[in-house]
């Protein structure tokens, strides 16, 4: 069943137009990759879907009701969380009430306190700390948690390897195909090609706001990947 | 010195009423980042609905408040929602430019309505009751009921922020709108429920103040003046801190009092340049930073 279906979607920032024509479909259970160097256009892909930034399209669809004009706090009540760039904890909440806030929609399902300390056991020990105090990895972990308590049935997950030492990166990862066996879709926006295509069923590449490639990873040859990367042959 | 003891307990007491002028300024403050210049017009306009409702229906002031809480709450809400929401951003210059237009608009609307006349609520013989601490030290029970009223109104407001899923969203939307709307959160609405708040806190202010002084139009900026006096020594957003600046104002202003009569005003004025030297950034770390 298609859970994100998107048609001609075209987003702008005032009058800057920063996606154009996007044609994208997510199906329930899949994990999809969107790759891209910086300012292709990822992360504002992202942004349209949560509400954030202002849409055009012929079809913008979740779960067969319409994203497009949605207040952003709207969508999390529809079932798309967020973990941001930068992973954006709030200074002034604990980590344990980092947590907390991302139930705040009030949905229902399996995600709670109890369940996101088992997958990220280190935060229990740190629950009274301020969240930004902690390790970058450590504040990833809180912002996929808190994404988490909001029980969503799709994840979007905007640049999770962004500033972390590699093997913080490959934790971190790890812990997303738990998530996916709990029935949550992944959408995942990454620069590293091989992290994000090692964990995708499929994958769509951006370049200067539109999609240039897309397919799985097993079918597509790294020639063409780069071509669609870079905008040329490496 | 039972003299110069008296005057600080009459200070610490004045204080109470201070700090309930300034905590509702600190709320607004620390939540929407909106510096609130018709803070202390809203005050006066607080003690005029208490006294239309009393004439109106006979309460006691103290049980006005039933009425005029509520219907502050409500004003706040959709003065933030339908006026104020739209001044927030980058910016900080049209809210100030906004809210003093406001001001004015309050105090000519109030002066239209009611007069320039001097008005004062009466609750009876509680204004004048004292009690004897000692043979030579007396504290008011009325200036009591301010003070104490002050520090369960900030225990409260400090559980609300800290351990309720609003205070949460509150401080979160504080920190980061953006992120905060990815958590469900509409700021828009949190921003109005932060202000109907806080005009409850300027109702209750509002109707002590009518009590225990005479109240006309044009006093609200002087209010307005305290109440940011306390907020900034505080530490801008501090809700205790905001107690023990509207205690400094106080205590300031009575020694000042006993120095020589003309000094009150004064005498807390240089207290509030005197923390600012020392302490720019108030004494206390905000609430909402906590």
């Amino acid at each position: 069943m298609s859970l994100l279906s998107v048609r001609n979607l075209s987003a702008f920032y005032g009058d800057y137009q920063a996606l154009f024509g996007i044609d994208f479909t997510l199906m329930q259970g899949e994990t999809v990759a969107i790759i891209g160097a910086n300012a292709a256009g990822k992360s504002t892909f992202l942004r349209a879907i949560t509400g954030l930034v202002n849409t055009r399209s012929d079809k913008f669809n979740y779960q067969g009701n319409p994203l497009d004009g949605s207040a952003a706090s709207k969508i999390v009540e529809m079932g798309i969380a967020m973990v941001p760039e930068g992973r954006r904890l709030f200074p002034s909440l604990s980590v344990e009430d980092n947590l907390k806030i991302g139930a705040y929609s009030g949905r229902a399902g399996k995600w709670t306190l109890q369940r996101v300390y088992e997958m990220f056991p280190k935060l229990r020990e740190r629950s009274e700390v301020s969240g930004t105090s902690l390790s970058g990895g450590e504040q990833q972990m809180v912002a996929i948690g808190r994404a988490l308590m909001a029980n969503p049935d799709l994840l979007l997950c905007d640049e999770l390897s962004l500033g972390l030492a590699p093997i913080i990166i490959k934790d971190i990862y790890d812990a997303l195909p738990a998530i996916k066996a709990e029935g949550v879709s992944l959408l995942v926006v990454e620069q590293d090609i091989n992290q994000a295509l090692a964990i995708a069923d499929r994958f769509y590449c951006f370049q200067e706001g539109r999609i240039t490639l897309s397919g799985s990873p097993e079918d597509s040859s790294k020639a063409n990947i780069a071509t669609a990367y870079f905008g040329r042959s490496q | 010195m039972i003299e110069w003891i008296n005057s600080i307990v009459q200070g610490v007491l004045t204080g109470g009423l201070y700090a309930l002028f300034a905590t509702g300024l600190a709320i607004i403050f620390g939540v929407m980042r909106l510096i609130n210049i018709t803070h202390g017009d809203l005050i006066v306009l607080a003690a005029f609905v208490a006294m239309v409702i009393i004439e109106t229906t006979g309460l006691n002031p103290f049980l006005s408040m039933l009425a005029v809480l509520p219907i502050m709450f409500v004003f706040g809400y959709f003065l933030q929602r339908g006026i104020l929401n739209f001044t927030l951003g980058d910016d900080l210059l049209p809210p100030l430019l906004v809210t003093f237009g406001l001001s004015i608009v309050i105090q000519n609307v109030l002066l239209q309505i009611f007069s320039a006349d001097s008005q004062r609520l009466k609750v009876g013989s509680i204004e004048t009751t004292s009690l004897h601490l000692t043979n030579n030290l007396a504290v008011g029970v009325f200036p009591l009921i301010i003070f104490v009223t002050a520090v369960v109104l900030i225990i409260i407001l400090q559980y609300i922020f800290n351990s309720t899923d609003i205070g949460r969203a509150f401080r979160a939307t504080s920190d980061d709108p953006t992120t905060a709307q990815l958590m469900g959160i509409n700021n828009k609405h949190i921003f109005g429920l932060a202000m109907g708040v806080a005009m409850v806190l300027v109702g209750i202010a509002g109707v002590f103040l009518a009590i225990r002084t005479n109240f006309d139009p044009s006093i609200g900026p002087s209010r307005l003046l305290y109440a940011f006096e306390a907020v900034i020594m505080g530490g801008m957003g501090s809700l205790w801190g905001t107690l023990a600046g509207g205690i400094i104002l106080g205590v300031a202003q009575n020694i000042g009092a006993k120095l020589d009569p003309g000094w009150q005003i004064l005498a807390g004025h240089i207290a509030f340049l005197i923390v600012l030297i020392f302490r720019p950034r108030g004494l206390f770390p905000r609430t909402f930073d906590e």
